[in-house]
């Protein structure tokens, strides 16, 4: 690695660490900027019970301080207690709901790319025959398709319609829909991608080289053709758990899986506002880390790449 | 002289006569001189795709604004409940094409009752008119929406652009911040913040009508989705500047409002139009999404989304109620993007090369 690649290394980790900041400070102030107070709920509190309430979470200090506290905590994982969930550390909540949602999407991450590379060079390979213009069409109606209808459409289907698979995602089995719903989207995506930089690549000059000099086929695709046209899929590495980390949100909901996405959704609307403050900065920092992993990755595979 | 020698250096005089307006007509090809927009509008016409899904927008775009107004039923009318009498729960969700009893019985008494297409929801409303009428709202939300990134983008942009030096560099620094923040989740967490903020402030304006969620909405699209087109502007801003045909017209002795008018602009407005009618599909998404999550229009507004997460639960008597709205958006999204994809290969210039 040259001095300049590192040196875009050490920029862009330094621009992650901003971002990370910036999303803290934003959740933190625009939870502050809500009219009234956590307590407010509570039926009849008295003053000094309040007191004690506002003592008790750090509430009566300067709202400065707070800030440097919360940035501390978040730096060590600790958002503070549940205002909801009784007796409940939102971390040990996160957690909790992580290892359910972590199994969903990186099962939904894996079948998404395989199938949408393998998909995307046979389309490529096989350009403008009946397969092709098929995986065309699909991948468009699919792009363009929310995910929460797709979810809700599966589920009406498979579920209710057929009975095939349950509806309820903590039942055994249960994980099938949503991870065909969550992973549906970033596969269109990918065949897509894959078959224009396959197309790309497979007019180079080094394609016709090889095959001139009497390389087989099956390693002219594998070797060359291949390996190259991947490049443009690494960048998209980040989005596609952008994607499915805000999908998650939506299709936890509809499938009723136990993890960090309906947690988010219901301290929303049930406004546990340490809980979506923790959510919020766990699952951006999960994007934020991808995304600056798949540049750095980027660069690294491909050094003629200029980012600047 | 009558009989010509074919070596005669002799000319004939004949062929020195004025030409005729038939030979005039004949000699010069005079194509009739075609605009830039003109161009576009012929491609845009051959892409038969993005033709399509532009008459599909238009249908539904005028639908929309028209079936409201010509309908017998309104949105949020529960058709069971009249002032005076007890709820008639015969209204309450019936079927497609299905009469409650006390419409049956007027048909049976020769009066005609105008049928609901898609049926009636839980609060005996017509379903059909709350399609149409949602089918409204999202198109509207994605329209203004797009306007006003496109506003607060251009604006920005073109300061960046035109100023350069330190104020160019702390806009892009603010946007490359924003650019990298996770967007949908910041949305969610401003909308959930922000329907609680500003819905007391708004009480007795003009505003109070669109409601406090699609207002919130607005803020963060202004807030939030600026940023590509920001950059998008300023990008093309600095190419232009450079470019020769600009300096050529400073040498004219043209002045900074010509050159902006007669060249920047028109160079870089089929990028701009471009852009924005790929953020009006996108933004259509983003609202659906929030109203599926609770936070979009207030009730009884429905809007796309909405309708969706309210069919939710009732998902296996009335699996109907999902699909329609279902099939709306994806058309709407679908036709959007596929238009936006034409609207770009008929417009870019540069792809034309």
């Amino acid at each position: 690695m040259d001095s300049k690649t590192l040196r875009y290394i050490a920029k862009r980790i330094v621009m992650a660490i901003v971002t990370l900041w910036a999303v803290i400070t934003v959740t933190f102030f625009v939870m502050k900027a809500v009219p009234g107070d956590p307590f407010a709920s509570e039926k009849a509190v008295t003053p000094a019970a309040r007191a004690a309430l506002e003592a008790k979470y750090g509430l009566d200090k300067p709202l400065m301080e707070q800030y440097k506290n919360y940035l501390v905590g978040a730096l060590h994982f600790d958002f503070g207690p549940s205002l909801k969930v009784r007796g409940r550390e939102v971390t040990a909540i996160i957690l909790d709901g992580m290892r359910t949602s972590a199994k969903l999407g990186i099962i939904a991450l894996l079948i998404a790319t395989v199938t949408g590379i393998v998909l995307g060079s046979i389309a490529a390979l096989r350009r403008n025959t009946i397969f092709d213009k098929f995986i065309m069409v699909i991948t468009t109606a699919f792009v363009s398709m929310p995910s929460f209808i797709m979810g809700s459409l599966l589920l009406i289907l498979f579920a209710i319609k057929l009975k095939w698979l349950p509806a309820n995602g903590a039942q055994p089995g249960g994980l099938i829909l949503p991870v065909i719903t969550l992973s549906l989207y970033p596969m269109s995506y990918i065949t897509r991608l894959t078959r224009s930089s396959m197309l790309d690549v497979l007019g180079q000059d080094y394609i016709r080289t090889a095959k001139a000099k009497g390389v087989s086929e099956r390693n002219v695709i594998m070797k060359h053709a291949l390996k190259n046209s991947l490049i443009p899929v690494i960048t998209y590495f980040g989005p596609e758990l952008a994607y499915i980390v805000t999908g998650s949100l939506v299709v936890e909901q509809i499938f009723a899986v136990p993890g960090i996405g309906r947690y988010f959704v219901s301290s929303i609307t049930g406004r546990d506002y340490p809980l979506i403050m923790g959510t919020t900065i766990v699952l951006a920092s999960l994007i934020v880390i991808m995304n600056l992993v798949s540049d750095i990755m980027y660069k690294v595979v491909d050094p003629r790449i200029n980012l600047e | 002289m009558d009989i010509k020698n074919p070596l005669s250096m002799h000319v004939n005089a004949e062929d020195f006569l004025p030409a005729s307006e038939e030979e005039k007509a004949y000699m010069v090809q005079m194509r009739p001189s075609t605009t830039f927009f003109r161009d576009g509008c012929r491609r845009l016409y051959k892409n038969k795709v993005a033709f399509v899904s532009m008459l599909v927008i238009i249908a539904i775009t005028v639908a929309s604004i028209v079936l409201p107004m010509v309908w017998p039923y309104r949105y949020e009318q529960q058709l069971g409940v009249q002032p005076g009498k007890p709820v008639d729960a015969s209204f309450l969700n019936l079927a497609p094409m299905e009469y409650s009893s006390t419409e049956q019985a007027r048909i049976d008494a020769g009066e005609s009752v105008f049928p609901h297409l898609f049926g009636t929801d839980a609060a005996g409303r017509d379903y059909f008119i709350r399609v149409v009428y949602g089918t409204r709202i999202s198109l509207a939300v994605g329209f203004f929406a797009s306007i006003i990134v496109l506003v607060v983008g251009m604006t920005l942009g073109s300061i960046a652009g035109f100023m350069g030096g330190r104020v160019d560099m702390v806009i892009m620094r603010i946007v490359d911040i924003i650019y990298s923040l996770p967007d949908m989740l910041m949305v969610i967490l401003l909308a959930a913040v922000m329907r609680e903020t500003i819905g007391t402030s708004l009480e007795g304006t003009v505003l109070a009508n669109i409601g406090a969620n699609i207002i919130s909405l607005f803020i963060i699209f202004a807030l939030l989705y600026w940023c590509s087109m920001a950059r998008l502007i300023r990008g093309q801003i600095l190419s232009l500047r450079e470019q020769e045909y600009v300096l050529a017209a400073q040498a004219t002795g043209a002045g900074a409002r010509w050159i902006i008018v007669k060249h920047l602009i028109p160079n870089c407005i089929s990028v701009v139009i471009i852009s924005t009618a790929l953020q009006i599909p996108s933004a259509i998404f983003t609202e659906s999404f929030l109203s599926f999550l609770g936070l979009g229009v207030n009730a009884p507004m429905p809007s796309l989304g909405s309708l969706a997460s309210d069919a939710l639960n009732g998902i296996t008597s009335y699996s109907y109620r999902l699909v329609i709205p279902a099939i709306v958006i994806s058309l709407i999204v679908l036709s959007l993007n596929l238009f936006g994809d034409g609207l770009r290969d008929a417009f870019d210039p540069k792809l034309n090369q």
